[in-house]
């Protein structure tokens, strides 16, 4: 009780649950979205007509999942993905079930992120690791990956906080967490506290991400 | 020693063929700094690119050591380039490690372990002189102190051969004094052949034995720096030992003389100078150590109609003179029409 206002009972009764549901989701698909897109990533540098080892077709391959997984629009990823997911999941309901769509989401935007960051180490790095008799795979993790790491994990904290707002989405075909609590009770009942809950919720926690993931920046980068 | 035989390279591109090198042929021996120059455009990065195995020539052999490179396969290759040192332009540290842990990269990647290469490395620092910087990321260095890390990484696969690559050209005057400096008391101390390759003719005044210019792919001059000094009039004799520019009279014609280790030294060409009284005016003149041979080269107009007699005193005295016209070429060893395009 502030000011004589009574706090939302669905406020009261989901909010927690709401956001740890949120939480849950974006954390484990951004954790997959790592695991795969970094290689995917990587690959597609390393392919590339300037990379370690050129491959034309390769190169192609990888440029066209990584385009089109971004081109389409994730409302429609996440309606065509359902009987995916209900193959995988065993439900296409609760917030684990759209972990599956968020994390393919997010692969190819990801890859894409790395494949700038490893563009950015200058070449000399390099053909100096080369000229000291390092093999081609060992330079790709000492030298691409470690020089970029700063990088990588700078963008990595663009995708876990792009992913906290397409969770929300999830929340409007079934799913849980912040995105259904303000569909649910923010829109389809008019109650503006809960609108107003779930987004001062996801500012709280997309500046969360955004703060943790500057400070690892911070401790990782060494060029100033 | 380094032995390269009809080293030739083309390229390839929409607008047809560029030779980058035309059949360079070389050796270095034991022990010596050699110095390779020449204008952007005339294959001195090309060389360096094979000479590293990054590029393959088209044709033509590169011996290190009586082990051919060209035509290795991968990993006899990588070994073989462990016996290389390398120094780049722009030195190419990894930021993300300390100035030890990038010294001590090329004996991990030998497969030495972490004591062993740390402590290797530490003593290389030692030896270039940056001891107290071990600690250090290559952000926190001057730009001197990291091209003495790579120096130091260079050297860290123990090569019999160290290639620079512009080792100095992105530092200042002063820097590049002692970075030479450095690279040379490296190659007393450790009697390594190194390879340096550069546009300012300074390094070669200052380190080189031996020099080579290069134009256009192939190999215009090339010998031991005193022997190259000794040919006057020579494109890198004159570049060695530069005249400032001085305008050139009507009524007065222009010589340009030059010292010699075998005949007149810089005190007899003065003396003559004097004796010569009003009818000659020194312009311009220029003094070099090199090879621990002082070297003057002088400017002087001469009274028109006594020139040839004058010409003849001093020729007589031993000195190298040479008659001065509009034309002339400038200092530079190279024409503004040989500058083109760097083909890499």
């Amino acid at each position: 009780m502030i000011f004589g206002y009574q706090l939302n009972p669905a406020i009261q009764m989901y909010g927690w649950s709401a956001i740890y549901q949120t939480l849950g989701q974006v954390i484990f698909a951004a954790l997959i979205a790592f695991i795969v897109g970094l290689p995917i990533g990587l690959l597609a540098y390393v392919v590339s007509p300037t990379g370690l080892r050129p491959n034309r077709i390769a190169h192609a391959i990888l440029s066209v999942i990584v385009s089109l997984g971004r081109a389409i629009p994730f409302i429609a990823l996440l309606v065509l993905l359902l009987p995916v997911t209900r193959w995988v999941v065993g439900t296409t309901l609760g917030w684990y079930a759209e972990i599956l769509p968020l994390a393919l989401g997010a692969i190819p935007f990801y890859a894409r992120l790395v494949e700038n960051a490893l563009f950015a180490v200058k070449p000399g790095k390099v053909e100096a690791a080369l000229m000291v008799g390092a093999s081609k795979s060992r330079v790709a993790f000492d030298v691409l990956v470690r020089e970029s790491l700063p990088a990588l994990v700078a963008a990595a904290t663009v995708t876990v906080t792009t992913l906290t707002g397409y969770s929300m989405i999830t929340g409007t075909i079934g799913g849980e967490g912040l995105g259904a609590l303000l569909y649910n009770y923010g829109y389809s009942r008019y109650m503006l506290d809960v609108m107003i809950f779930v987004v001062i919720a996801a500012v709280i926690i997309v500046e969360s991400f955004q703060v943790i993931g500057d400070a690892i920046v911070r401790l990782l980068d060494h060029t100033h | 020693m380094i032995t390269l035989t009809n080293l030739r390279k083309v390229y390839h591109s929409s607008d047809g063929e560029v030779t980058a090198l035309d059949g360079i042929t070389l050796t270095v021996p034991d022990g010596v700094i050699h110095g390779i120059v020449g204008p952007s455009g005339a294959g001195k990065s090309t060389l360096i690119r094979c000479l590293t195995a990054l590029e393959p020539p088209d044709e033509g052999s590169i011996v290190i050591d009586d082990q051919e490179l060209v035509g290795l396969r991968p990993d006899d290759l990588r070994r073989q380039r462990r016996r290389i040192g390398m120094v780049f332009q722009d030195v190419n540290l990894l930021d993300a490690r300390t100035a030890l842990a990038n010294v001590a990269y090329p004996l991990r990647v030998a497969g030495k372990s972490r004591r062993e290469a740390d402590e290797r490395a530490r003593q290389l620092l030692d030896l270039v002189g940056l001891g107290d910087r071990a600690k250090a990321y290559p952000a926190h260095l001057s730009g001197g102190q990291r091209q003495r890390v790579g120096i130091a990484r260079a050297l860290a696969g123990e090569p019999s051969v160290l290639l620079c690559d512009e080792p100095s050209s992105a530092l200042d005057w002063e820097t590049t004094r002692h970075i030479l400096e450095l690279i040379r008391q490296v190659r007393d101390r450790l009697g390594l052949t190194v390879l340096i390759i550069t546009h300012e003719m300074s390094v070669v005044r200052q380190v080189c034995d031996s020099v080579t210019l290069l134009s256009h792919g192939r190999i215009v001059q090339s010998g031991r720096v005193a022997d190259v000094i000794a040919d006057h009039g020579s494109r890198l004799a004159r570049s060695l030992i530069p005249l400032p520019e001085t305008p050139i009279g009507v009524e007065r014609a222009q010589l340009e003389l030059s010292s010699s280790t075998r005949g007149a030294s810089i005190d007899t060409v003065m003396r003559l100078l004097l004796a010569e009284g009003d009818d000659v005016h020194v312009q311009a003149g220029t003094i070099e150590t090199i090879d621990g041979e002082r070297i003057g080269r002088f400017q002087v107009s001469v009274i028109a109609d006594r020139r040839d007699a004058v010409i003849a005193r001093l020729r007589q005295g031993g000195v190298y003179v040479e008659v001065v016209d509009e034309t002339e070429e400038s200092d530079v060893p190279w024409d503004a029409a040989d500058e083109q395009e760097d083909v890499r």
